[in-house]
């Protein structure tokens, strides 16, 4: 394990008149959420690897405001987008990639409107093309033969139509990919989109995690893998109150690739 | 006197067709109540949703069987509607089978008539067998109350009764079993009268026919107090559906405006609005129907309660209040109690004390949605309940500060600190150090 890893800032590179290939926006969750940040370093590891050159925006990155719009405020979501795009023109932002899906949509649906206009990409699409480009190998390692099956975030899927990014890195992984019943356009939701993640549930008699998680097991899965940090959180509490934690892992696709090549 | 069954005729066809155009315009004039959005760009993609989606069927076959059997009814159900025009023209000119001078053509297109009718027939059985016997669950849920149950149900046999009485009419139509050209499937029912004399044979086929065309003019009116609408409002309804990713929500333009004032350091809070700039609306999101804009409106007509968005609800699958079709079929039974005051008013809205939020559409349903989108994917003619959620949050929060407890902490959370946990900004990089 090698832990030191390069983050450098977008102050960073304007205070030596240069600019980065790409903005890695991080996220509240990646930057906040313990198991988030783990995804956050395992990409940054990777990212490092390849030798992008890659900024963040660190302590001038703010919510994109997502979780505002999708509970109904719109003068919030608007006035952290217009912060935001403030900064990100102000740094003559080109192309972002994100590894949270809330943000990914917001970010390239959401702020062209107001004025935010960036190519914006997932980090499964950008680690393709990665690997695309010859800049990052990937090997097996012991996810090779391992039965994997991918969580289609809401966000990521239904939103924006991106089913196979993820799905193409598990398969470099050579590990054995099975699919759920409901996937892809199909895929049923873990429940934290649209604010759930930060209320209790209404009443009902599942929670949806729970739900999602049983689809996922039926798939007899040694691992699940995710590619938002928010459905991450979801699945892996899901996979504890079936009280299988000891036998299944949550992974991002991202931690994998990682992993894999004992980064 | 011999002219008076056409006479007859043309006046019911005439009222028939008076009564339906009477209800297209009161259904234009209901659905105008909503806001005014353009949609008059992307004709060219428009066009193409609307062929693939409305008369392609592109949707209805992500569940095979219901989707299959929807297509030949469907299929029956426009190409028998060729045979009507033969009988309008029967009717008024008093002629008999006036399209069987087309020579032998005549009887290849009346014999695919018969054989869809009868595939008609079977798979309005098995569509009735499904809703009843079966019980699938979606046509049981709480939302189908015993309307929604009965009118689906009456749309059935119509169909049945209507297909019935075409291959009747075919079967005891002498003449035209004596041609024995077209009567593919009726040649074996006619053996079922042959014990009838002529006149009572002919008396019956009369009758049929006439049945028949009572029954089309009656199930065209039918359709607008129906879930049936949706075989008309579909079309429209896919042309004008979303062309944006299903992720992406509108931003609303009048906060915009806001947004940007507050923002600019130089603006004049009591500078006049520009010309161009439209008066400020009063009103943020939607707690009634004239909240919405008329797609949603037009959406809430075409719905056509097959309930393919609810059982792909996570909030509904997992007992949740929440129900996608409701909110459709909650938004559609407001906007008629409001279209029908309105009408009777000289087309002025009436204030009735009532609105959609809490009278039909409860804040329990709306905080339950996820945004995941599986309604507005599963929905086969481009229905988008999600929105209508998201405006009658927008009205919660903006106009009512009425979110649950825990997102309100979540939002002051986002203005102070730039994230939903309380968590400080200059925190954000920590991470690279742990
Ligand atoms: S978007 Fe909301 S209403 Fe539609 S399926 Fe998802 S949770 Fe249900
Ligand atoms: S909204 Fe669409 S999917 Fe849902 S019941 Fe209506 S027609 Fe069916």
């Amino acid at each position: 394990m090698n832990d030191s890893i390069k983050v450098p800032t977008m102050a960073d590179f304007m205070a030596q008149g240069k600019s980065p290939e790409v903005l890695f926006w991080v996220g509240c969750a990646g930057s906040f959420d313990d198991r988030a940040k783990k995804i956050t370093k395992a990409f940054v590891k990777l990212l490092n690897q390849a030798e992008v050159e890659f900024a963040v925006l660190g302590t001038e990155e703010s919510c994109t405001g997502d979780p505002a719009k999708r509970a109904g405020n719109e003068f919030l979501f608007q006035m952290q987008a217009m912060t935001n795009i403030e900064i990100l023109n102000a740094y003559e932002i080109k192309s972002i990639v994100t590894a949270c899906p809330h943000c990914f949509n917001t970010l390239k649906n959401e702020y062209p409107e107001l004025g935010g206009n960036y190519e914006v990409v997932h980090h499964t699409q950008f680690l393709n093309q990665l690997i695309a480009d010859g800049r990052l190998s990937v090997e097996g390692g012991h996810f090779k033969g391992k039965r994997i099956t991918f969580h289609d975030p809401c966000y990521l899927g239904r939103a924006n139509q991106v089913y196979e990014a993820p799905r193409d890195l598990i398969k470099k992984l050579d590990a054995e990919l099975v699919e759920m019943k409901k996937c892809r356009q199909n895929g049923l939701c873990c429940g934290a989109g649209g604010s759930q993640m930060f209320k209790e549930a209404e009443e009902g008699d599942k929670e949806v995690n729970v739900e999602r998680t049983e689809q996922a097991l039926e798939t007899k899965p040694e691992i699940i893998a995710a590619g938002c940090p928010f459905c991450n959180t979801m699945m892996t509490d899901g996979i504890k109150a079936k009280e299988k934690e000891q036998d299944i892992k949550v992974l991002d696709v991202a931690e994998m690739i990682a992993q894999a090549k004992d980064l | 006197m011999a002219y008076l069954p056409n006479f007859i005729f043309a006046l019911i066809l005439a009222y028939g067709i008076w009564f339906f155009a009477r209800n297209i315009i009161r259904l234009k004039k209901i659905i105008a109540i909503g806001r005014d959005v353009d949609l008059s760009d992307n004709k060219g993609e428009r066009w193409k949703n609307m062929a693939m989606i409305a008369l392609g069927q592109s949707k209805m076959v992500a569940r095979p069987l219901s989707g299959m059997l929807h297509i030949i009814v469907y299929i029956g159900f426009i190409i028998i509607n060729i045979e009507v025009l033969e009988i309008i023209i029967d009717g008024i000119a008093g002629t008999h089978r006036i399209f069987s001078g087309i020579g032998p053509l005549y009887g290849v297109l009346i014999g695919v008539f018969e054989v869809f009718a009868i595939l008609v027939f079977a798979a309005v059985i098995i569509f009735w067998t499904r809703r009843n016997i079966s019980r699938i669950k979606r046509f049981w849920s709480p939302e189908m109350t015993k309307w929604p149950r009965n009118d689906a149900n009456n749309i059935l046999y119509f169909e049945m009764i209507l297909m019935g009485l075409f291959l009747v009419m075919n079967a005891t139509d002498t003449p035209f079993q004596e041609m024995n050209s077209g009567n593919w499937i009726s040649q074996y029912i006619a053996p079922w009268f042959s014990s009838i004399d002529e006149g009572t044979l002919h008396y019956i086929e009369r009758t049929a026919w006439w049945l028949h065309i009572i029954g089309i003019l009656g199930f065209l009116n039918y359709l607008y107090y129906s879930k049936h609408l949706h075989i008309l409002l579909a079309f429209p309804n896919t042309y004008y559906g979303s062309l944006q990713p299903k992720g992406q929500l509108d931003n609303l333009e009048s906060v915009t405006n806001e947004v940007k004032l507050m923002m600019d350091p130089n603006a004049d809070p009591f500078a006049a609005p520009a010309d161009d700039q439209e008066a400020e609306p009063g009103k943020f999101g939607a707690s009634d129907v004239q909240d919405l804009n008329w797609l949603q409106l037009m959406n809430a007509y075409t719905c056509t309660e097959c309930g393919r968005c609810t059982s792909e609800c996570p909030a509904n699958q997992t007992g949740k209040k929440l129900s996608p079709r409701k909110i459709m079929m909650d938004t559609r039974d407001r906007l008629e109690e409001v279209g029908k005051a309105m009408l009777a008013n000289n087309g002025e809205i009436v204030d009735d004390g009532k609105q959609l939020l809490d009278d039909h559409i409860s804040r329990e349903e709306l905080w339950a949605c996820t945004s995941c989108n599986a309604c507005v994917e599963a929905c086969p003619v481009s229905i988008n309940p999600l929105s209508i959620i998201m405006d009658m949050r927008r009205y919660l929060v903006m106009e009512q500060s009425a979110a649950p407890s825990e997102l309100n902490n979540m939002m002051t959370n986002i203005e102070n600190n730039g994230a939903p946990w309380p968590y400080n900004q200059m925190d954000r990089l920590n991470w690279v150090k742990e």
